[in-house]
């Protein structure tokens, strides 16, 4: 016969079911915890009396490194207080330093390519995500350039799978052919150098949006022989070097490091996609992708931090290119995809950090995904004249 | 092709229950927007195929359609016509073909901005509907047992935090003889309220004797036929110029026989582990998410009164290509990093069952295998609580009732 006594009562928690709740809990959760563990201060009231600039460095000398995460994490397991022991780095390091935007809604596709390029143009493409197509609209690659009559070496891209080759210029007519980034695809380097996968495999992880499938590649893609001329890594160095890593973003990384170092390209954009090996089902691979990502976006940061180029004048920008279905819409599996394009999968955060860039700010209004690229411009000085969203006040 | 202009005929390729139906209805397909009606044959086509309580909820749903008036239907669909589609999509063959439809209608309302208009439209629809036809209650309160960490002593991690809110957390459990205490109570159950598909075991592992009342589903007796459908995909994707669109419409096509699946077999459960295997994610590769995947669809579909799962260890993880290459090497396993998905695979479980009807009543017991921990969820046991003595599985099931 049991009694009552038998148990001591635990901390308790609810579902939420109401859109509209979960999305009022998304942005209290994350700024809550922003508050409390990490010491920050609610934006609104500093927005129009911030006595902070970019600094002293001008507009042509600026550095600004993006990470996008090709595959977001959920509030459940980073942001919420159980989640927290997965983003360490995040929370102790770099959040502290970094002006957080707690809502930023993507109301695009939700698929990695399409909405990159998304990200990468400020207006929401419509191309296959499957498909081997550039964006239709021009990339802030090209803007960059145009403006400031830069070489292709001065932006970069840095992408996990080949379904990206084509993100660095679009098909605009007034841009397009010759005015965009290089790209660079490292396990496809990786791939060409190496004859036995065996020793590389665990490296050369495809696509997990669509593992059984990878696109033709063609477009402006930094090429093989390119490694030794370009980029003074020897074959060998490269593979001895790849051999010591457990992931494909860790040699996306290793690559961005390179290209810092022999470049110091003004405008450097990596996508990892390390996280999205949740499509398989897998949570723990999930949350270990989640773990490195961490640690990674750390690494960055403080390559920006330790690079005579960059340091003192780099802002970095991370956000997730969107979020992940929550486990109570009927309609997903949860963690595993972002199918059902509902609030929790359409609404991320993100984060910048640098020179002239308030710390330890929380920003809660709704942000665009679209409105990274003309903030870019207004940091950096051109026009994204093709955009649809809008300069970030906060952050100018 | 509209709805408007439907005819008998172009439903003769249906298996001929779902023609028969088809025809029943046909007069109310009619009426039905085209942003809609592929939906719902996308159901009616499988219909031969389904079980027992989706033929009644299909039935509910159509017999309520056919009851509307022109005036309700108008506000039934409302927003389903006001999605706007493009001519390509009008003119498929989508009653030949409902799911290619929805699938390229999907890609249709992601493109043109239309998914969260139509998601609303979805959801709406699905109010009015369960308001319409009243949920039937199960004979029993359901009872979803997960069983998972076969192969680990320790746990990496602190378990089943996410289900100890809502029941009662043992931390002092007896394991000896505990998957013989739950086999009897799922043979107990089937017993006392014995319906086809009505009590299942899913076992990530091979299959333990069980009792022949109760709809078996086990990643190692689908081990030859996930061989055969990676050969599958292997051999189609080497041919090239295949998208992952075209991928998809194959797989979806392929049959239990294509796989080596006996003819003489259950088709209704042929069809069903096929589909776990070619519309599942991960499934294929990974046992936990195999396990997880048909938990989730065997609760959706067949609405059991009993559901069992053991998850059992998946393989380590591998480069993406290499464990989609049809191997049958000895596959190296990742115990510790299994027991953490089958720990998320258990929440799920249990938020799956939540979702049927009678969920207030409803029982959900997780156990890590041979060990001494559980949480039962019970509406007789105060939740978010712990219970520090020593009990038996027997004893916590006494408890739950």
């Amino acid at each position: 016969m049991r009694s009552r006594s038998t148990f001591r009562v635990a901390n308790r928690r609810v579902i939420k079911g109401d859109p509209r709740e979960l999305a009022r809990q998304l942005v209290f959760s994350r700024r809550g915890f922003l508050r409390s563990t990490a010491g920050m201060a609610l934006g609104s009231a500093l927005l129009h009396t911030s006595p902070f600039g970019f600094g002293a460095t001008p507009q042509s000398k600026r550095k600004v490194v993006v990470i996008t995460f090709g595959g977001g994490a959920r509030d459940e397991e980073t942001f919420t207080p159980e989640g927290q022991e997965n983003i360490p780095h995040l929370m102790r390091e770099l959040i502290p330093q970094s002006s957080f935007f707690t809502q930023v809604v993507n109301r695009g596709i939700l698929g990695h390519y399409v909405a990159t390029a998304s990200l990468a143009t400020g207006v929401y493409e419509t191309i296959n995500n499957f498909a081997s197509l550039p964006p239709e609209s021009p990339t802030v690659f090209e803007y960059f350039r145009k403006e400031w009559k830069r070489p292709a070496s001065d932006t970069w891209v840095v992408a996990p799978s080949n379904g990206f080759n084509r993100i660095g210029e679009s098909s605009h007519r007034s841009f397009g052919l010759g005015c965009g980034a290089q790209v660079i695809l490292p396990k496809y380097l990786l791939a060409a150098v190496t004859s036995s996968q065996a020793d590389y495999g665990h490296l050369l992880r495809d696509s997990y949006e669509t593992p059984l499938y990878a696109p033709t590649l063609s477009g402006n893609i930094f090429e093989l022989e390119q490694l030794e001329t370009m980029l003074k890594l020897s074959v060998d160095d490269f593979k001895a070097h790849a051999q010591t890593l457990s992931s494909p973003d860790e040699l996306s990384v290793y690559i961005v490091r390179q290209l810092m170092r022999r470049f110091a390209p003004s405008l450097l954009w990596v996508t990892l996609h390390d996280i999205d090996i949740a499509h398989a089902g897998a949570y723990s691979l999930y949350i270990e992708g989640i773990r490195r990502t961490d640690r990674l976006c750390a690494e960055l940061w403080k390559a920006t931090q330790s690079e005579p180029e960059y340091k003192g004048k780099t802002t970095l920008f991370i956000l997730p290119d969107f979020g992940r279905d929550s486990d109570e819409d009927a309609g997903g599996n949860g963690f595993q995809h972002h199918r059902t394009g509902d609030i929790t999968s359409r609404t991320t955060w993100m984060m910048a950090l640098g020179p002239g860039i308030r710390e330890g700010v929380v920003y809660d209004r709704a942000v665009d995904s679209i409105d990274l690229v003309p903030t870019l411009g207004s940091m950096m000085g051109f026009t994204a004249s093709l955009s649809k969203g809008k300069p970030i006040p906060e952050i100018l | 092709m509209r709805p408007e202009d439907l005819k008998p005929e172009q439903f003769n390729a249906y298996p001929p229950e779902a023609r028969k139906l088809a025809l029943e209805y046909l007069e109310t397909f009619r009426r039905l927007p085209l942003s809609f009606l592929p939906s719902l044959l996308r159901e009616v086509i499988e219909f031969d195929f389904k079980f027992p309580a989706e033929h009644r909820l299909l039935g509910k749903e159509l017999a309520n359609l056919g009851s509307l008036s022109q005036q309700d239907l108008r506000a039934w669909f409302r927003e389903f016509t006001e999605i706007k589609l493009s001519e390509s999509l009008e003119k498929s063959d989508w009653v030949a073909s409902p799911a290619q439809f929805v699938e390229r209608l999907s890609a249709h309302l992601w493109t043109t901005h239309q998914m969260d208009a139509f998601r609303h439209a979805a959801v709406s629809y699905a109010d009015k509907l369960r308001t319409a036809v009243a949920p039937e209650l199960p004979a029993s309160p359901r009872f979803g047992i997960a069983v998972i960490g076969q192969g680990v002593d320790v746990a990496p991690q602190p378990l089943f935090r996410k289900l100890r809110p809502y029941g009662a957390y043992f931390s002092a459990v007896n394991p000896e003889n505990g998957l013989k205490h739950l086999f009897e109570a799922i043979a107990s159950r089937a017993n006392a309220n014995p319906a086809q598909y009505a009590h299942w075991y899913i076992d990530g592992g091979e299959q333990l004797p069980h009792p022949p009342t109760v709809t078996c589903v086990s990643y190692k007796a689908m081990e030859q036929v996930r061989v055969a459908l990676l050969a599958r995909i292997h051999a189609e994707t080497q041919k090239g110029g295949m998208g992952p669109e075209a991928l998809r419409t194959l797989m979806a096509q392929l049959q239990p026989t294509d796989l080596g699946m006996a003819p003489s077999g259950d088709p209704v459960l042929n069809r069903f582990q096929i589909k776990l295997l070619t519309e599942g994610s991960g499934t294929q590769i990974f046992s936990t998410s195999f396990v997880q995947w048909a938990a989730r669809e065997a609760l959706r579909r067949a609405e059991p009164l009993t559901l069992l799962v053991r998850f059992a260890p998946r393989q380590r993880q591998k480069p993406m290509n290499e464990l989609l290459s049809p191997s049958r090497d000895q596959v190296e396993l990742d115990p510790s990093g299994s027991l953490v998905d089958a720990d998320m695979g258990a929440y799920y479980n249990w938020i799956d069952q939540q979702r049927l009807p009678g969920s207030e009543k409803s029982l959900f017991l997780a156990w890590f295998e041979n060990q001494k921990e559980a949480v039962a969820i019970s509406p007789v046991l105060p939740r978010g609580t712990v219970s520090n003595e020593t009990i038996d599985l027997r004893g916590i099931l006494s408890w739950m009732a």
